[in-house]
């Protein structure tokens, strides 16, 4: 692997920059691996290379329908936190956190980690109450969390309107001062290039058609460029793991639905924090470019087709005008949607399904992406032990028959 | 965007409607007999298709009568609409 720093810039300079080499090779399928992980995306990429950095198994593929990151990795809002309520999410969001704040040097590629502060506005006296009690469960599980009065608020984000005479006023904020952004594209780089260096096989376009089984155990998947057997199968597809995991028989708890984002044509610096509303419900950043990102939640109907209704963007259009009138003349240049797999108690299954070798990592919803280098930590240690990480071992698909539900429907923070 | 074939009222916007999720998933007859598994199933496992899906839409700002929709989750293509209580139609759905 090519090694970035100062010094290699400068000597490819002066080769007029024509010895880079790709970050990942194009690898062809072999007829076996020990670990075939379906989806390219964040999640699968970096169990791919915690598998091989932490758990020493480079016998791995990652098989990606199209060119990986291109599914939800490239169609989220990029947002990170780990202000969640409830002490089993707390535990595996800010496990994630901690893993960003040291990704960019572990990989060698810079992950542009933003950590701007994410604010979440309180509205309501539910909503003050429901963001006081959040911000002392955070601290009793080790995450900053503080909480700012509307006078705060305005100082920590001035252009935000915090006019008592709003039909839904700011009445104040939580405030985790670690969360921010980072480039989503650049954690599928940076992963693909680092599991790339460790052996792991990353091959595009390969579409899975069957998984095979035999006696109640994964026996290899059947592609679009040919069969391949492995020992262990794992299924990380986002909105498309209901559908995978139909292939071997086994049902899930998910529904997939369209979530839907949008950016602004780019201007000058005017907001340099996240701020995240759930009453009104959008949440918005300003890329480095200068577009406002922007995104709330999901269409209410089942949907692979990567695209929502029109109504939903109305919706969080008159939300953002709410909180920030100044951008009313701003124009929107693009918006898109991605198929997120939203679990009932808006939880991420992370664990063993009913075929023996056949693991899944999805259920994430709308929120997957700040979980993406926590997530993939523990579903390596998952398959590589066959047996869950402990941090994973609450978010089992059994929880649903046990009802040990982690419901973080509301209480995350932002409404899913 | 939908526009909605209500049965009563005709082709009406989305927005109109609310959802309803997957149709023709039956309370258990005898509840006192599941198990914990079998509860499971019921409340939560659900067919989430690539394809057909018959589901169940409320006409909330019009008729407010419930009734039942094959769409396409691909294409978001409506191919049948039927009335509650009706079987989805032959040869489609989950």
């Amino acid at each position: 692997m090519q090694r970035y720093s100062m010094a290699a810039l400068a000597r490819r300079a002066l080769g007029r920059h024509r010895s880079w080499t790709p970050l990942w090779r194009k690898a062809a399928p072999r007829a076996h691996y020990r670990v075939v992980i379906i989806g390219g995306g964040g999640h699968g990429l970096a169990t791919a290379y915690y598998l091989a950095k932490e758990h020493g198994i480079s016998d791995v593929a990652v098989l990606e329908k199209g060119p990986i990151g291109l599914g939800n990795t490239g169609r989220n809002t990029t947002i990170i936190r780990s202000n969640y309520l409830w002490d089993e999410s707390a535990r595996i969001y800010e496990h994630s956190l901690k893993l960003w704040e040291g990704l960019s040097s572990e990989l060698n590629f810079n992950l542009m980690l933003s950590q701007r502060g994410v604010l979440n506005l309180a509205h309501t006296e539910s909503d003050v109450r429901e963001g006081m009690r959040r911000i002392n469960a955070n601290r009793l599980n080790g995450i900053d969390a503080e909480w700012l009065d509307a006078a705060a608020v305005k100082r920590f984000c001035p252009i935000l309107n915090i006019s008592p005479d709003a039909r839904y006023p700011v009445l104040g904020a939580t405030l985790q001062r670690r969360g921010g952004v980072a480039r989503h594209d650049a954690v599928a780089w940076g992963y693909a290039r680092a599991a790339d260096a460790r052996g792991v096989d990353i091959i595009e376009n390969c579409e899975i058609t069957a998984i095979r089984s035999a006696e109640g155990r994964i026996t290899g998947v059947e592609t679009s460029r040919g069969d391949i057997t492995a020992d262990k199968v794992a299924i990380v597809a986002a909105g498309h793991n209901s559908v995978l995991a139909a292939m071997a028989g086994v049902r899930l708890p998910l529904q997939s639905h369209p979530l839907q984002a949008l950016v602004s044509e780019p201007v000058k610096p005017v907001l340099d924090c996240v701020v995240m509303s759930n009453t009104v419900h959008v949440y918005v950043s300003q890329s480095d470019k200068g577009e406002l990102v922007i995104g709330a939640g999901i269409d209410a109907f089942n949907s692979y087709a990567q695209r929502g209704s029109f109504p939903v963007i109305e919706g969080q259009m008159t939300a953002l005008l709410e909180l920030f009138p100044a951008f009313s003349r701003l124009k929107m240049l693009r918006s898109w949607a991605g198929i997120v797999d939203v679990s009932p108690d808006a939880s991420p299954i992370i664990g063993k399904l009913p075929v023996e070798g056949l693991y899944l990592n999805g259920g994430w919803g709308t929120g997957g992406f700040k979980a993406t280098p926590g997530a993939g930590h523990v579903f390596a240690h998952t398959i590589a032990r066959d047996e869950p990480h402990p941090l994973a071992r609450p978010f089992s698909l059994e929880r649903f028959a046990t009802g040990a539900l982690i419901d973080e429907h509301g209480a995350a923070a932002v409404a899913h | 965007m939908l526009l909605i074939p209500c049965p009563w009222c005709g082709p009406r916007d989305e927005v109109e409607f609310h959802y309803g999720g997957e149709a023709h998933i039956a309370r258990p007859a005898d509840p006192a007999a599941l198990d914990d598994a079998a509860w499971a199933e019921y409340l939560f496992m659900r067919s989430n298709p690539k394809g057909p899906l018959a589901e169940r839409w409320v006409h909330s700002a019009g008729c407010r009568r419930w009734f039942n929709l094959l769409r396409d989750t691909a294409t978001h293509r409506i191919l049948a609409v039927y009335k509650i209580g009706d079987p989805p139609p032959s040869g489609t759905g989950p």
